[in-house]
């Protein structure tokens, strides 16, 4: 077990150095450069800010240059945010996108798979087919038109919920951003445990279990629960890596101070330390999610050995 | 009153009606077999019995269970009654428990739901029971996943979680078909032994069961209860035709013909064959030898290697080492790197005819495709001649010629399946556990012909069977296999009238007779057989063997020659 998460971390070493390389090539390969701005600087001026962020030297030297300081922990001062370092950025917005995308994920699941679990308990009923369409809804429609859409009824026209994220405090502004992040994995995660309960409940230990007189809550909670979750499970890697990328539009819209936003903003800026820190970070968390994804998996099918 | 009283049950599915008016009565504490092919619908009413049928299914009728009416009940009325009064253990153990669940995890539930002790004695209790199926070390197995256990011990557990709140009534849904015959006999006998005044139906298409372990048999055909009475009078005075030629076609291990051995000259022989699995010797060191138109049978339980020596010596997997001699020549590697000739010489059919056949292919195309390959310069018309030849030859009719293998019965597809490894005219069949899957009149008509081709052509045959009672009807000559080893090798004549390895005796002995009055002579063998990643030292089967001594735990046998008879054993029955 502990080997395997061993080999496991130092599998994903290769995966990272690739999305770093392929990173840097494409904030490089865009026109324009971090100090280009309306009003063109001085030539010589333009040449010591090159030079103080070594800039000028050519491309493989700068890459080796980032990547020996990325061994270090160092992910480089911000071209844009001039008195911060790209860890700096990281560290203040990182707990905002934290929140949010962990809550959404916590909606999805716990929505997502309830609703499933009651759609394939009354498979073919009036109930089944409101949830499964709803589900399809959620899925066909892109979180750039939910979030006006709920924005537009739940803050404007009911004003049950702040709009935005300065017009309030506390929790209550996570709520709209949270909802509308975990809408389609609420979708997808339902139609996902609907059709693997559906499945497992046909199974043949579960007519054992209802043989040996358990109700139907026990038969789903003690007997069905842990096998219908694997694809659910099997589907979290995706899910992580769709909230992470559905929380840059996210934050952008209700204009939360998270990573999305500086992601967003670098990109723009052509601030190509920040950028490829966020992708640096954003690429290790999703190694590190998947493998406990699987390492979970193991937990809950005895019968998948690690090798 | 009957403690079981079922009057008229009928269940459709559809227009389908799969049980039609079955009335059957169980008095307390009495044994009740109910025999029947596959779609007779014997499981419908057993899962009917516990109102576990599916939602589709609709059922009519009565069922009483001590005065409960079980058909309409609701499920809150049905599980008071499940597993606390009515019992069930079903066939594959494998399936039917949870493989995600902790074996305790899943037994602790019954006593659980029904209440059946204070919470804190409630390990206990399912430590007991299984410790009292005769599950070795029942602390560990409590913890164990089922996959962890054997596939007789999976089905210990199984009896347990149907005894544990001590039912009225067990139904055993064929309860030994999935297990190996010398686990079948222990099982039967940890049935009768636990079931103490506990009534039971015991659900199975294996006469020799019922003549063994009921005194009530009923017979159903097509969902229609054609025969019922005590065991002794329908066995010895059948009345109805349907039961006549179920017992008709219940090979017997213990009599009828043997056929004659065969004169002949070697086509085929196979010298120190082995075969390594990652970490297993699957074959070690067998050799043997198919004459022309013999039939070899290949016997063993699972693991014994049988499939993986046939498998090797076609060059389908890898053999270590050994040599395969076919007509005069060596065939070496794979298959694919093989001469065209012995390649269309030697054929195999497998279990599974409707995996065996392409699904998206019709008859004619299936049956046809090898001429393509060995006979390409063949026109369409004297390629669909021939494939009509060679499905009159098997006994099916030019209707069948454009049929999907989902549009035929298992009978039909594995006849299929012969004809198009027929059509090459081979000179070896190997046949892999090929009537395993089928009824008993079915499986007495597809080896009806095989037996014929072989009386036309000179067709060598090998035998692949856990069935010993159809290889003493089919079979020339028999090789008893062991964990790999070749145990005993002898004609059917003599390994059927006198065997000479303890094993070999076993497992004769350990195969059901249907005939309640023979009186079997039962020493079932203890445990299992062991894995063959850690076979034992010595004899491979000293472990189970009533025979053995230190010898036989620190010296291997080596085979040797009793006129004829090959046996590795260092005290062969005379």
């Amino acid at each position: 077990m502990l080997r395997y998460t061993v080999l496991r971390i130092l599998g994903a070493i290769p995966t990272l150095l690739l999305v770093i390389a392929l990173a840097f090539l494409m904030v490089h390969a865009a026109p324009g450069g971090p100090f280009d701005d309306e009003r063109a600087l001085p030539a010589d001026v333009e040449a010591n800010i090159a030079a103080a962020y070594h800039l000028d030297e050519p491309l493989p030297q700068q890459f080796l240059r980032y990547m020996s300081g990325l061994l270090q922990g160092d992910l480089g001062p911000s071209y844009r945010y001039r008195d911060y370092t790209v860890g700096e950025l990281i560290g203040t917005a990182f707990p905002y996108s934290l929140k949010l995308g962990a809550m959404a994920m916590a909606l999805a699941l716990l929505l997502g798979v309830s609703a499933g679990t009651v759609a394939a308990l009354r498979q073919g009923t009036a109930l089944d087919k409101v949830v499964m369409g709803f589900s399809m809804t959620g899925i066909s429609i892109p979180v750039f038109v939910i979030a006006p859409v709920l924005v537009l009824f739940l803050a404007v026209k009911l004003q049950w919920l702040p709009a935005g994220w300065s017009s309030a405090t506390g929790m209550s502004r996570y709520l709209l951003p949270v909802i509308t992040l975990a809408l389609p994995q609420i979708a997808y995660i339902a139609r996902l445990t609907r059709a693997s309960m559906i499945d497992v409940l046909g199974r043949d230990f579960i007519r054992t279990a209802h043989a040996q007189g358990l109700g139907t809550a026990t038969v789903v909670r003690v007997h069905a629960l842990k096998p219908a979750m694997l694809p659910v499970l099997s589907y979290m890697g995706p899910a992580i890596a769709a909230i992470l990328t559905g929380s840059v539009v996210v934050e952008e819209i209700f204009g939360i101070p998270g990573l999305g936003q500086f992601f967003v903003r670098g990109a723009l800026n052509r601030d190509y330390t920040l950028v490829l820190g966020i992708v640096v970070f954003y690429a290790s968390l999703i190694v590190l999610l998947n493998l406990l994804v699987d390492i979970l998996y193991g937990a809950i099918d005895p019968r998948v050995r690690y090798r | 009153m009957s403690l079981l009283d079922v009057q008229g049950l009928t269940i459709r599915y559809g227009d389908e009606t799969v049980v039609d008016g079955v009335d059957l009565f169980i008095d307390r504490g009495e044994s009740v077999g109910l025999v029947g092919e596959s779609g007779s619908g014997k499981s419908q009413s057993a899962l009917a019995i516990l109102g576990l049928l599916p939602r589709q299914a609709i059922a009519t009728g009565s069922i009483e269970f001590d005065g409960q009416q079980i058909l309409g009940a609701s499920d809150s009325v049905l599980n008071t009654l499940r597993a606390r009064r009515i019992g069930i253990v079903f066939q594959d153990p494998m399936q039917a428990l949870n493989p995600y669940l902790r074996i305790g995890t899943q037994l602790r539930q019954i006593p659980l739901t029904h209440g059946l002790c204070e919470k804190t004695e409630i390990d206990a209790r399912v430590i007991d029971m299984l410790a009292s199926v005769g599950l070795p070390d029942p602390e560990r197995q409590f913890r164990a996943y089922p996959h962890e256990l054997s596939g007789g011990m999976r089905q210990r557990v199984m009896l347990a979680s149907a005894l544990i709140a001590e039912p009225d009534l067990l139904i055993a849904d064929e309860p030994t078909t999935a297990l190996d015959v010398t686990v079948q006999a222990q099982i039967l006998d940890l049935l009768e032994d636990m079931r103490d005044n506990t009534a039971l139906l015991l659900i199975t298409h294996d006469l020799g069961i019922v003549a063994g372990h009921c005194e009530h048999t009923i017979v159903l055909d097509r969902g229609r209860l054609v025969e019922q009475g005590p065991t002794t009078s329908v066995f010895a005075a059948p009345n109805h035709a349907h039961t006549k030629t179920l017992l008709a076609a219940a090979p017997r291990v213990d009599r009828g013909d043997v056929p004659e051995p065969v004169k002949g000259s070697t086509i085929l022989s196979v010298g120190d064959a082995v075969v390594d699995y990652r970490d297993l010797q699957a074959v070690s060191k067998v050799s043997f030898s198919v004459k022309k138109g013999e039939t070899v049978a290949v016997v063993g339980e699972s693991g014994s290697g049988k499939s993986s020596l046939v498998r090797a010596m076609l060059g389908l997997i890898p053999m270590a080492s050994g040599r395969v001699v076919y007509a005069g020549s060596h065939l070496e590697g794979p298959v694919e790197s093989r001469a065209q000739a012995p390649r269309r010489d030697l054929q195999l059919i497998f279990q599974d005819p409707v995996s065996a056949l392409n699904p998206q292919m019709r008859v004619q195309a299936i049956v046809g495709e090898p001429l393509l390959v060995h006979e390409p310069r063949l026109n369409a018309a004297a390629r669909a001649e021939r494939v009509t030849e060679i499905l009159e030859r098997v006994g099916l009719s030019q209707k069948f010629l454009r049929r999907f293998p989902h549009e035929l019965s298992g009978g039909q597809a594995q006849r299929v399946a012969i004809a198009r490894a027929l059509i090459l005219n081979p000179r070896v069949l190997v046949c892999d556990e090929a009537v395993a899957a089928l009824d008993g009149s079915v499986r007495e008509q597809v080896l009806n012909v095989l037996r014929e081709v072989q009386a036309d052509t000179g067709l060598s045959i090998i035998f692949i069977s856990h069935d010993l009672a159809v290889v003493r009807s089919i079979s020339h000559r028999v090789l008893v296999m062991y964990l790999g080893r070749l145990v005993e090798m002898a004609d059917s004549q003599s390994l059927f009238a006198a065997p000479k390895h303890p094993y070999t005796r076993a497992l004769l002995d350990s195969v059901p007779v249907p005939d309640p009055v023979a009186v079997q002579k039962r020493a079932p063998l203890r445990g299992e057989v062991p894995s063959p990643v850690n076979p034992p030292d010595g004899c491979v089967f000293h472990p189970r063997c009533p025979k053995a001594d230190d010898r036989c735990a620190s010296k291997a046998p080596a085979l040797r020659d009793f006129n004829g008879v090959r046996v590795a054993c260092h005290y062969p029955n005379a």
